[in-house]
C-alpha cells in the first residue's frame, strides 16, 4: 500500500493520505486531478474494480465529499479517493467512460444530492424518485420528518415523552 | 419531464391513414365507479359465503411482506386449503394484499391495480408500516396510513407478520365477508373524491385518468 | 467472442437494418416495435421492480430498468437516528438476506470505535451469516426453476428454507429479521439441542438437493433453455463491477471470504466454487455447488463453535455512544456478491453518512440492460432471476 502511494505522489499532487487499516486507505485529491488520478490507478496500478461512488454532505464547511472507492483484485487492497467539491453549483467530471456501472451511481447522486455530472448518459432521468419537487432528499438541509408529517397524514398516537417528566406527571399529578 | 405519451397526437396507421389519438380517453375507460346495491336476504348470504371461500389474491409483492407469501404458497402453511390462491392479473383477483410499506411510486401502481380489480374487492394490509408508518414513520418516501388512499378491510400487525398471522388475517377477512361487512369497493365509490384528493396530494406525477378499469 | 451471446432465429431478413453503431433504430411509427412493461405487477419479476422492454416480434430490442418502488430513504433515516437506533432498521435493507446488513454495520462501527469482539461471538456471527446464505440460496433455486416452468422445485426448497428459518427463530427469536448481531457482539448463545436439530436439517437439505439436481439440473428442458443463454463475457467483470457467483461462473474466483477474510473464515476449509461457461446453467450450477459448500461450512462451524463464553464486548452506554470521527468500509460475501457498508462518522452520537453497496445495484441496472438485448421475451424472467437481484438493496 505504501509503495503505491509513494508511486502516486511522483505523478500527482496528493493532498493527504490516511491509512484506515492494513488494506484500506483514503487519500484526498483536488477536483481537477481526480479523474486523471483515478484513470492512472485503474490503468497502471491495477485498481480495476470500482466498489462504490458516493457523496457526503459537509454542510458546515459548504462542500460535498465524493468518495471513489477502488479495489485491487490481485493485491486485495482498497483505496478511497476523496474529492471535495463546492456545494453551490455542485458539479464533477464524469467517469462513465472508465466503468460502465458508474453511470448508475452518477444518476443516483444527481437525483439524491443534486450533483451534476455533465456528459454522463441519462444523468438527468429520474432514477428512484418520481415527481419529486423538493430539494434533493439526501442533502442535510432537507428535513425528512417534517416533510413526512406535512405530507403523509400521520396517525395520531405516536408521541414521544421524556420518561422522567412523563412518569412524574402520571404518578404524582398533584405535585 | 415531458409527457408526450399522454398528450393528444396524430399517428399514422399501418394502412397509411392519420388517426387522432387521445391516450387518456381512448385507452382507458374512465367513468367513475358506482356503488352496487347488495341483493336481498338469502341470496346475498349465499353470495357472501361463496366469495369468502374463494379468495383470489393478486400476486403483487409491494414490499418486504412478499417474502412471507412464498411459505404460504408451499406445503408447510398451504393457504390453498382455505380457498386462497394467487392470480397473476388484477382482473382475476378479489383480494389485494398490500405487503408492507408503500413508496409513492408504488402507490401509483397500486391504485391502478386496485381500480382494475373487479367488484367486490377486499384489501388486506400487512405489517405495521401500513398502519402508521411503522419503522419508516419519518421517511420522506413512504406513506403512513393506507386507509387514506384505499379502503382497508383487515390490518395484520407485525414487522413482519408470520405466516400464521397471515392465515389468521385471512380467516378474519372471511368472517367479515360472511357477515356482509366487506363493502370496500362501495366505500371507495361513495367517498371517491376524498380518496382521489388524498392520492393526488402525494402522487405529483399524475399521468393517468382519474379512474381506470 | 466465440460463443453467441444469445440464440435467435438466423433468418434476419425481416428485421430492420442496423445503424452504424450496430444497433437497430427504434421507430414506433413503423408499427414494427412494441413497448411492454415487465413488472412491477408481474408474477415473473424478482421483487418490486420493472423492465421497460421494446420488442420486435418476440425479441427484445431495448431494455430500461426502473427501480425505486421500494425506496425508503434508509441512508437519510440513519442520519437522524443514533447508532443503536439505526441497528433495528439496517436489517430491513435487504429483505431476504438481512444478516449481512447487521454484520457490515456492526463491524464498521466496531472498527471506528476500536472494539474487539469476543471469540465466541465471532463464531456465532460466522454461523448466522452462513445460515443466511443457505436460506437465500434455497429461495433463489426455487425462483430460478419457477421462472423456467418448474414449480415443484420451489415447493421443495421453500420448505427447506423454512427449516433454516426455524433454526433462526430458535437462535434469534425472529424468522426473517433477526437483529442478532449487536455492535460489540451477539445477543445469545446456542440453545440446548440446537446442534442436533441443525445436523438433522442439513442432512435433509443434502437429501433434497440430490433430488433437485436430478429434477432440475439433469432435466432436458432446463438444459435446453439455459445452456448457452445469457453469457457474461469475463471482460465485462471489471467495467460492470460484477461480483459473487455471477463472476465466479465466468471463471473469476472472486470471493470476499477468501480475498479479504473476515470473522472466522481463515480457520475454515473451503475453496471458492468456480464455473467456466458463464451461461444461465453454469450460474445456477455454481450456486447449487455453493449451497452444498455452505452446508459443509455450517457442519465445520458446528464442530468448532464454543458452547460457552463471553459474547458481548464491553461497550459505552449505547444511548450516548459517540463513535470517534473517521470513515471506513466493511464488506462481506453474500449470496449475490460483495455486500458493503461505507460509514462516515463525525464524532457525534449520530452517523454522518452510511452508504450501502448492494451487489444487485450493478447487476440489475447496467448489466441487465446490456445482457437482455436480443433475448426472447420468454427468457426475460429466467435471465433476470439468474443474476440473482434483490430490488430493495438497489434503491434502499
Amino acid at each position: 500500500m505504501q509503495t503505491i502511494i509513494e508511486n502516486l505522489q511522483k505523478h500527482f499532487q496528493v493532498v493527504s493520505y490516511h491509512q484506515q487499516r492494513e488494506n484500506l486507505g483514503f487519500l484526498i485529491a483536488s477536483k481537477e486531478v481526480a479523474v486523471g488520478l483515478i484513470t492512472h490507478l485503474r490503468d497502471y496500478e491495477g485498481f480495476a474494480h470500482l466498489v462504490l461512488l458516493t457523496a457526503v454532505d459537509w454542510i458546515e464547511d459548504e462542500h460535498f465529499q465524493l468518495t471513489y472507492l477502488l479495489h485491487h483484485p490481485e493485491k486485495k487492497v482498497d483505496l478511497g479517493v476523496r474529492v471535495m467539491i463546492s456545494r453551490e453549483n455542485a458539479e464533477m467530471y464524469s467517469i462513465h467512460h472508465l466503468w460502465e456501472q458508474a453511470r448508475t451511481y452518477q444518476r443516483e447522486l444527481r437525483e439524491m444530492f443534486g450533483i451534476n455530472f455533465p456528459g454522463s448518459p441519462d444523468v438527468d432521468k429520474p432514477f428512484i424518485l418520481e415527481g419529486w419537487e423538493e430539494i434533493p432528499p439526501y442533502r442535510r438541509d432537507f428535513d425528512t420528518k417534517e416533510y413526512s408529517e406535512k405530507t403523509y397524514f400521520p396517525r395520531p398516537g405516536r408521541e414521544t415523552h421524556d420518561p422522567a417528566e412523563y412518569m412524574k406527571k402520571k404518578l404524582y399529578p398533584n405535585e | 419531464m415531458g409527457k408526450e405519451y399522454i398528450e393528444k397526437r396524430t399517428v399514422i396507421s399501418p394502412e397509411g391513414n392519420p388517426i387522432e389519438v387521445d391516450p387518456l380517453k381512448d385507452y382507458f375507460c374512465d367513468a367513475a365507479p358506482k356503488s352496487c346495491k347488495s341483493a336481498s336476504g338469502i341470496i346475498e348470504k349465499f353470495a357472501n359465503w361463496a366469495r369468502s371461500e374463494s379468495l383470489w389474491v393478486l400476486g403483487f409483492g409491494t414490499g418486504c411482506g412478499a417474502i412471507e407469501m412464498r411459505p404460504l404458497m408451499t406445503p408447510r402453511f398451504d393457504a390453498y386449503r382455505f380457498g386462497i390462491q394467487w392470480r397473476p392479473t388484477p382482473r382475476q383477483a378479489s383480494v389485494f394484499v398490500i405487503s408492507g410499506y408503500l413508496s409513492v411510486k408504488t402507490l401509483k401502481r397500486v391504485v391502478r391495480s386496485y381500480e382494475q380489480m373487479q367488484n367486490p374487492k377486499f384489501v388486506v394490509a400487512l405489517g405495521s408500516c401500513t398502519i402508521n408508518g411503522g419503522m419508516y414513520w419519518d421517511s420522506y418516501n413512504t406513506i403512513n396510513r393506507l386507509d387514506h388512499y384505499m379502503p382497508v378491510d383487515v390490518y395484520i400487525a407485525g414487522c413482519m407478520p408470520r405466516p400464521e398471522a397471515l392465515l389468521a388475517g385471512f380467516d378474519k377477512l372471511k368472517h367479515i365477508i360472511r357477515e356482509g361487512r366487506g363493502e370496500g369497493a362501495n366505500k371507495y365509490a361513495e367517498n371517491f373524491d376524498w380518496y382521489k384528493g388524498n392520492q393526488k396530494k402525494i402522487i405529483k406525477d399524475w399521468d393517468m385518468p382519474d379512474y381506470n378499469w | 467472442m466465440s460463443k453467441k451471446l444469445l440464440k435467435w432465429n438466423e433468418d434476419r431478413t425481416l428485421f430492420p437494418e442496423k445503424n452504424s453503431e450496430g444497433k437497430i433504430d427504434v421507430d414506433y411509427d413503423s408499427h414494427k416495435f412494441m413497448k411492454i412493461w415487465h413488472g412491477p405487477q408481474h408474477p415473473g419479476i424478482t421483487g418490486n421492480m420493472s423492465l421497460e422492454l421494446t420488442l420486435l416480434g418476440d425479441e427484445v430490442m431495448d431494455c430500461e430498468t426502473h427501480v425505486g418502488y421500494l425506496h425508503r430513504g434508509f441512508e437519510k433515516l440513519m442520519e437522524r437516528r443514533k447508532y443503536i437506533q439505526c441497528f433495528p432498521i439496517v436489517c430491513r435493507v435487504a429483505v431476504p438476506e438481512p444478516d449481512f446488513n447487521e454484520y457490515c454495520f456492526a463491524s464498521a462501527m466496531e472498527e471506528l470505535a476500536g472494539i474487539e469482539v469476543p471469540e465466541a461471538a465471532e463464531w456465532l456471527r460466522t454461523l448466522v451469516l452462513e445460515m443466511s446464505r443457505l436460506q437465500s440460496f434455497l429461495a433463489w433455486i426455487g425462483g430460478q426453476a419457477g421462472s423456467l416452468g418448474q414449480g415443484i422445485i420451489g415447493q421443495w426448497t421453500i420448505y427447506l428454507r423454512d427449516l433454516i428459518l426455524d433454526r433462526f427463530e430458535e437462535l434469534t427469536g425472529g424468522r426473517i429479521y433477526h437483529m442478532y448481531m449487536l455492535p460489540g457482539g451477539v445477543r445469545g448463545l446456542l440453545p440446548d439441542g440446537f446442534r442436533e436439530r441443525m445436523t438433522q436439517n442439513l442432512d435433509d437439505i443434502d437429501k433434497f438437493m440430490k433430488d433437485v439436481k436430478k429434477v432440475m439440473f439433469d432435466n432436458y428442458v432446463f438444459k435446453k433453455r439455459t445452456v448457452g443463454m445469457g453469457v457474461i463475457d469475463p471482460a465485462w467483470i471489471n467495467p460492470f463491477g460484477i461480483t459473487g457467483p455471477n463472476a465466479r461462473a465466468a471463471g473469476v474466483a472472486k470471493d470476499v471470504r477468501k480475498d479479504n477474510p473476515y470473522l472466522k473464515y481463515p480457520e475454515l476449509d473451503f475453496e471458492p466454487v468456480v464455473g467456466k461457461d458463464s451461461d444461465i446453467y453454469t450460474r445456477a450450477d455454481v450456486r447449487r455447488r455453493d449451497l452444498l459448500m455452505t452446508v459443509d461450512l455450517i457442519r465445520q462451524i458446528m464442530a468448532k463453535i464454543p458452547d460457552k463464553g463471553d459474547i458481548r464486548a464491553k461497550t459505552p452506554n449505547v444511548l450516548h455512544w459517540k463513535v470517534p470521527a473517521g470513515e471506513t468500509y466493511s464488506r462481506a460475501e453474500c449470496t449475490r456478491g460483495e455486500y458493503g457498508y461505507y460509514m462516515v462518522s463525525d464524532g457525534t452520537e449520530y452517523p454522518r453518512r452510511i452508504n450501502v453497496r448492494g451487489p444487485s445495484y450493478t447487476h440489475a441496472v447496467a448489466l441487465l440492460e446490456k445482457m437482455i438485448v436480443n433475448a426472447n421475451i420468454a427468457d426475460v424472467a429466467g435471465l433476470m432471476v439468474s443474476l440473482h437481484t434483490y430490488p430493495p438493496e438497489i434503491e434502499r
